[in-house]
């Protein structure tokens, strides 16, 4: 799914400078639990949290981790969206909660990695 | 090369309680050894184990080191704090075990993964705690 699609089904922003709409994501991680993520996700998933500090951003680039989903209309700080631009990593921001994110992004063919 | 092998060690100092800068040292090691030419997914489970190792000082410690030790055929990450230890290793190697604060938690820390995550992501790990500190050796092959 490509960055642009998911914008449209989310009614998602994107709040950095560098970002390609046309990269395409296939999976999806979603937890508010970082050590979680660091234990299970992998770099090809897009991060969904409603966790909103830098150590969000820490986690991404220890996993090379390139698009974060903030959700809950949670607005992430300018230090930790520079913290993301400095490390190329896209960060979108929606008001939809996370089990409609998720759910709008499974239904749309977004899978969790198996 | 030392007569042990270790080609290069690079030093950080990590500060207690700082949540601002906290990942910084991991950072900077994982585009250090990264310059080296190292497989991409070695990096990243350096850069995890560096980055739970970071965290754990940062949350349970009074203030220590993350050294990144770098041999022909292998990384050690050595973290060794100062601080109350470990009274119970075996508890904290169980996942899910935590004695963090409520506001470590809502940082997104705490969940109990940090130690498990950081053996099950090497391929040797050594941890030694006492009243005075602890100090874990984590060994990845490249």
């Amino acid at each position: 799914m490509k960055i642009v699609e998911i914008k449209e089904i989310l009614n998602a922003k994107t709040l950095t400078a560098n970002c390609n709409e046309e990269t395409e994501y296939s999976y999806g991680f979603a937890s508010d639990l970082m050590s979680d993520v660091l234990a299970y996700a992998t770099n090809e998933t897009m991060l969904i949290t409603g966790l909103n500090n830098p150590q969000v951003v820490r986690t991404a680039e220890m996993m090379d981790i390139s698009v974060i989903l903030f959700v809950r209309g949670k607005i992430p700080s300018k230090e930790t969206i520079d913290l993301a631009a400095e490390n190329s990593i896209i960060i979108l921001a929606t008001d939809y909660i996370m089990f409609k994110s998720c759910g709008l992004l499974y239904e749309n063919g977004m899978r969790g990695f198996e | 090369m030392g007569s042990d092998g270790l080609i290069k060690r690079f030093s950080y100092p990590i500060v207690a309680n700082d949540f601002t800068i906290a990942g910084k040292s991991s950072s900077e090691i994982k585009s250090n050894i990264k310059a080296i030419g190292i497989d991409a997914r070695i990096i990243r489970k350096i850069a995890i184990i560096s980055y739970e190792a970071e965290m754990n000082i940062v949350i349970h410690s009074l203030g220590g080191f993350i050294h990144c030790d770098l041999y022909e055929d292998k990384i050690v990450i050595v973290s060794e704090d100062i601080g109350p230890g470990i009274p119970d290793i075996e508890m904290a190697m169980t996942e899910g075990f935590s004695t963090a604060t409520e506001n470590v938690r809502e940082l997104g820390f705490g969940a109990g993964m940090g130690l498990p995550n950081m053996k099950k992501y090497s391929d040797d790990f050594e941890i030694e705690s006492n009243k005075s500190g602890t100090i874990i050796k984590i060994t990845i092959l490249i």
